[in-house]
């Protein structure tokens, strides 16, 4: 059974054709990266997956079952990251990932771990306003480390992130798939450390009218 | 140095992370999703966030006394003229501040993207917009609640409306915060929705304007006013059980 | 259960449909007005009161009727565009916004035009007056709300939320603008009561308000047809369709 399936489709921005009847099947495992020069949907397509956005014409459905009315249950099993990374300025590190994972319904006990996990060790208790860019997102993606969501959506998550931390969030993919999750993701970036065979590429382009 | 020996050790965590933890079983370990525990997360950030950033606290409340001021500035110190018009002023005032505290509700949360992630919480959208809701009447309502007699002074309000006073301001600031949460939820993605903001909200606040300008009128007179705060309160529980749905609504649609 | 309303919920169809029936509806708009008018402008009698000034009765009666009347026709459409996800409705309600900003002002100014030879003033804070203009501005917030958003989509939904928050509100509102008004009496003379009409009078009114109706109804399918198309332009039957008429043009 797909844990996420999109039937038919359609995303008009701005009066034009982003994508028409796309349909798609993501499975326990896969890692899927989707491809396109910049504006050609992406960001749509991953919003529209998640629920954020609501398509022209189609719908999303988790396990089998429209997300419009099994809200709570796909909102629990799904972990969104986008371009802003939801972190608040007026406050630390930690209470920015408590406060995360409390919203999204999971205990924080560990959460001084995950930020060590991430490279933040030693940053927990500064305001997130004196941390850099990176370390923004650092922040925000630490949830990963308390993976009980099986969907991973993910916009550009190596966006201002080091190397070192590239190659450790790209072991976190594989193991995510490995355990039975999948994880759906854009980057402009190859990936290095996972397999090729183990990615499937969803390419989206531009359809001049 | 002290970065690179840990990024070593995450690589090594992280095989022991995926032996502990199976997909799948969600519900074991995420905590029980209860109403009052999700309300309680969201009041107690926004209330931290608010005490870091004091001045999202006190520049509506200066913009409460500053136009208040203006008035016999403007109109003359006469304090019959002024003890006339008082409630009409400090009700406008009440508003307009009201108004322009609003954008601070949604903004930033748009503007960082927390918003996205609320709405993506398992927790039903409505618990998470009242507790907000309810963080800003603490935060801007309250406080002109507690100023107001001081500016009922200067401008010489009669004596035996200084109950009916607070007591309408008691009622009716959240009834603003709720209805401007609607105009905020609706504006929140357009870039410059500030002037826009107002000419949704202020026609829907007529009604609380114009029954508790009268509830101060009447106690004035020295007669009983509490048809007029009947009616505010109803107001009240109307909006309480109607924005935050309207409100989740607009929310998805300036999130889209 | 609405199997019977697909058809009409495709927008091509729906598009045919206002074509067709737009040549019926403007005749029968051009009789009621026409008729309506000139007998209540030229035949009616003269109010024995207020002599011919009375007769802006018949253009401001029909308005300000008609300008609550679009509201709620416009909050139905919003309803349904929310609940059943009909794009239809949310463009007919785009549709509907500016004329019955149109007409509410067509209310207002009519109503100040009737309200100088009756009270020497422009504008006097009469309940319905005031009521009048407060549903201007609800109407003007609704349209700079749709026009905010670039998204046609987007904005439909936008400004049907607001609509919604509206026609709760409309209620409440003019109730409690009477109650102030009853309050606050004193400087108001007479209101612009329902005078009790004969029958000479009654007939021209009936014929001017159904006209109205009627113009109205035209106004608002010519936008829907051009709501449609514009939320459609990426269609290839809009396409074709515009190609079929730039060939005839040349």
């Amino acid at each position: 059974m797909p844990l996420i399936s999109a039937v038919n489709l359609t995303c008009i921005r701005e009066e034009r054709l982003l994508f028409d009847e796309l349909s798609l099947e993501i499975y326990p495992g896969d890692i899927i990266q989707i491809e396109g020069p910049n504006g050609s949907g992406k960001t749509s397509l991953l919003r529209i997956l998640s629920g954020l956005s609501q398509p022209y014409d189609g719908h999303i459905l988790y396990k089998n079952e429209k997300i419009s009315s099994c809200r709570e249950e796909f909102h629990q099993n799904l972990l969104y990251f986008g371009h802003l990374s939801g972190v608040k300025d007026e406050m630390t590190a930690e209470e920015n990932l408590d406060f995360n994972l409390a919203l999204h319904g999971n205990k924080n006990e560990e959460s001084l771990t995950y930020l060590a996990k991430i490279n933040l060790a030693g940053f927990e208790e500064s305001l997130a306003s004196h941390l850099s860019a990176g370390q923004h997102r650092r922040i925000a993606l630490a949830r990963l480390y308390h993976n009980n969501a099986p969907i991973w959506i993910l916009d550009e998550p190596f966006t201002a992130i080091d190397k070192q931390g590239v190659s450790g969030l790209e072991q976190l993919f594989s193991a995510h798939a490995q355990r039975g999750g999948c994880v759906i993701l854009t980057t402009h970036q190859d990936l290095i450390s996972i397999k090729p065979e183990q990615v499937k590429k969803i390419t989206l382009d531009y359809d001049y009218l | 140095m002290t970065l690179k020996a840990q990024s070593t050790q995450e690589t090594e965590n992280l095989t022991a992370t995926i032996d502990n933890s199976m997909i799948g079983d969600t519900a074991q370990s995420s905590q029980q999703l209860s109403y009052r525990h999700a309300f309680m997360l969201v009041l107690k950030r926004d209330l931290t966030i608010a005490m870091r950033h004091k001045d999202d606290i006190i520049n509506p409340l200066l913009f409460f006394v500053i136009v208040v001021t203006l008035f016999p500035l403007g109109i003359g110190p006469e304090a019959q003229t002024l003890s006339r018009i008082a409630p009409g002023i400090i009700w406008v005032a009440a508003l307009l501040a009201t108004l322009l505290s609003l954008d601070r509700l949604f903004k930033s949360d748009h503007l960082d993207g927390s918003l996205e992630q609320m709405l993506l919480s398992p927790h039903p959208i409505f618990i998470l917009v009242l507790a907000k809701i309810f963080a800003h009447w603490l935060i801007t309502g309250l406080p002109l609640i507690l100023i107001a007699p001081l500016l009922a002074v200067l401008l010489h309000l009669n004596e035996q409306s200084y109950t009916a006073l607070l007591l309408t301001l008691l009622l009716g600031t959240p009834v603003l915060s709720l209805l401007g949460a609607v105009g905020v939820a609706l504006t929140v993605g357009i870039k410059k929705g500030g002037v826009l903001l107002s000419l949704l909200v202020l026609p829907l606040y007529i009604p609380v304007l114009i029954f508790a300008t009268s509830a101060i009128d009447t106690a004035a007179l020295g007669l009983p006013y509490s048809g007029q705060l009947a009616i505010i309160a109803a107001l009240f529980f109307g909006s309480l059980t109607l924005a935050p749905f309207a409100v989740g609504a607009a929310l998805k649609v300036s999130t889209n | 259960m609405w199997k019977w309303l697909h058809p009409y919920a495709n927008p091509e169809v729906s598009y045919h449909f206002t074509n067709k029936l737009l040549p019926w509806l403007s005749a029968l708009t051009a009789i009621f007005l026409s008729i309506g008018l000139v007998w209540a402008l030229l035949f009616a009698p003269a109010d024995y009161q207020q002599g011919h000034s009375f007769r802006i009765f018949y253009i401001h009666v029909p308005a300000a009727s008609l300008s609550m009347g679009i509201y709620v026709a416009m909050a139905i459409a919003a309803f349904i565009s929310l609940v059943w996800q009909l794009k239809l409705a949310d463009a007919s309600a785009a549709a509907m916004a500016p004329v019955g900003a149109a007409f509410t002002a067509i209310a207002l100014i009519t109503g100040a035009a009737w309200g100088k030879p009756m009270w020497g003033t422009w504008w006097i804070w009469d309940a319905r007056l005031t009521s009048e203009l407060i549903l201007l501005f609800l109407y003007l917030g609704v349209i700079a709300l749709h026009n905010a958003f670039e998204d046609k989509n987007l904005a439909g939904k936008a400004a049907g939320i607001l609509t919604l928050v509206g026609v709760v509100n409309i209620p409440i509102i003019k109730y409690s603008v009477e109650w102030w008004n009853t309050l606050h009496q004193g400087s108001t003379v007479s209101k612009l009561g329902k005078p009790s009409m004969s029958l000479d009078m009654l007939w021209p009114f009936i014929f001017c308000f159904i006209g109205f109706a009627l113009l109205v109804a035209v106004i608002i399918c010519l936008r829907f047809r051009n709501e449609i198309l514009a939320r459609n332009s990426i269609r290839p039957w809009v396409r074709e369709l515009i190609q079929k008429n730039t060939v005839n043009n040349t």
